[in-house]
């Protein structure tokens, strides 16, 4: 476990502190995480971009520094930085397509 | 408890919702120009929809003791249709005679195409010209951190625009750091599925020196929950932050920003 780090705008507090007010919640979303896993293998067809995309990010969540949400978001974003000619979608799923 | 809704799509809402923000300790709402959910067909849509943000919105606000203020523009949904664009940016300048009217907004991009990037620039030059702060919408998902930044080039390129007059809304944990960096004021938009949760959102506000942030619900019509801000308060003072630290957060911050405009009127001034 890292060290812990000061922010420049938060109260001090122990990791003891945050799990009681946020354990249960995290708790009852990697449940559902599970769930949704599950879900998927009783589902058939092929995996598509966006579950591989979740599958990616889960390893990201067992590395030891801070910053595993701004990675996470990042890995799934369109490393690209050009603009396209022209999109063939107003909406965005959630993964960039292209992520092997 | 008293915050500013700094991003709400108010047409979108009820006025239950109207009721509840009050309740919750609203004290002024900006509302920008966004996309419907269809696209609109002619610049004939656009009028009536400017004609409801600048004159019947902050009727209906109004009624709840509530100061509504508009931004205008052709949202990044639209903007790939450059002829429908042309025509709509011709009309924003009568409107931005309107006295509720605090500027150009919410501009930005969507799936960050060149057509995209043609009008916003069209917009920075319009908000130029017309002397007009700007409030620009980052693209969702995947597309945000690549739009984020183009956008924020796009911006710098003009050469003009000072950063401390745009607010760059919709951030999250892998943009904001760049935004703040480059001088620009940062939204943090409250989804309860996309964008960022209120808890995300204290987290965020924990980890960056937060005087150029504000934080917003967007409520529109779809996923959202128009009472986020106070709900964020609520994850704040759940942490032990100070009743200070919460209303230079949710109130003061916004009005700091929001009163670089003088048709702005902080709402405690009002009283």
């Amino acid at each position: 476990m890292s060290t812990p780090q000061p922010h420049p705008g938060a109260p001090a507090r122990t990791r003891e502190q945050v799990a009681d007010l946020h354990f249960m919640d995290a708790r009852y979303k990697l449940l559902d995480l599970a769930a949704f896993l599950d879900r998927l293998d009783r589902a058939s067809g092929g995996e598509d971009h966006r579950v591989r995309g979740l599958r990616a990010a889960l390893p990201l969540l067992l590395e030891k520094d801070e910053g595993r949400v701004a990675r996470i978001l990042t890995l799934w974003s369109d490393p690209s930085i050009a603009p396209i000619e022209k999109a063939d979608t107003k909406a965005a799923s959630g993964v960039w397509p292209g992520l092997k | 408890m008293r915050y500013i809704e700094p991003h709400g799509h108010m047409v979108s809402r009820t006025t239950d919702d109207y009721q509840a923000m009050v309740l919750a300790g609203c004290a002024a709402i900006c509302e920008p120009a966004f996309w419907a959910g269809f696209d609109r067909k002619s610049a004939d849509g656009f009028y009536d929809y400017f004609c409801q943000l600048t004159q019947h919105e902050p009727k209906r606000a109004a009624k709840y003791g509530l100061p509504h203020y508009s931004w205008l523009c052709i949202n990044p949904k639209e903007s790939e249709d450059m002829a429908l664009a042309a025509d709509v940016l011709a009309l924003v300048p009568e409107f931005l005679k309107a006295p509720t009217v605090l500027g150009i907004g919410e501009i930005g991009l969507n799936k960050n195409t060149r057509n995209e990037m043609k009008v916003l620039e069209q917009h920075i030059a319009l908000a130029v010209q017309y002397d007009q702060m700007i409030l620009v919408h980052t693209p969702h998902l995947e597309d945000k951190r690549k739009g984020t930044r183009l956008i924020m080039d796009c911006l710098k390129a003009n050469g003009v625009v000072k950063p401390e007059r745009v607010i760059i809304d919709h951030v999250e944990e892998h943009t904001i750091h760049e935004v703040l960096d480059q001088g620009f004021w940062a939204g943090i938009t409250l989804y309860p599925e996309s964008k960022a949760t209120p808890v995300r959102a204290i987290d965020m506000i924990e980890s960056v020196s937060a005087q150029r942030v504000w934080l917003n619900s967007a409520c529109d019509w779809g996923h959202s929950d128009p009472l986020s801000v106070p709900k964020a308060a609520q994850e704040m003072r759940r942490r032990g932050h100070s009743a200070t630290a919460i209303d230079n957060l949710v109130y003061g911050n916004p009005v700091k920003f929001l009163s670089q405009n003088s048709r702005f009127k902080a709402p405690a001034a009002q009283a």
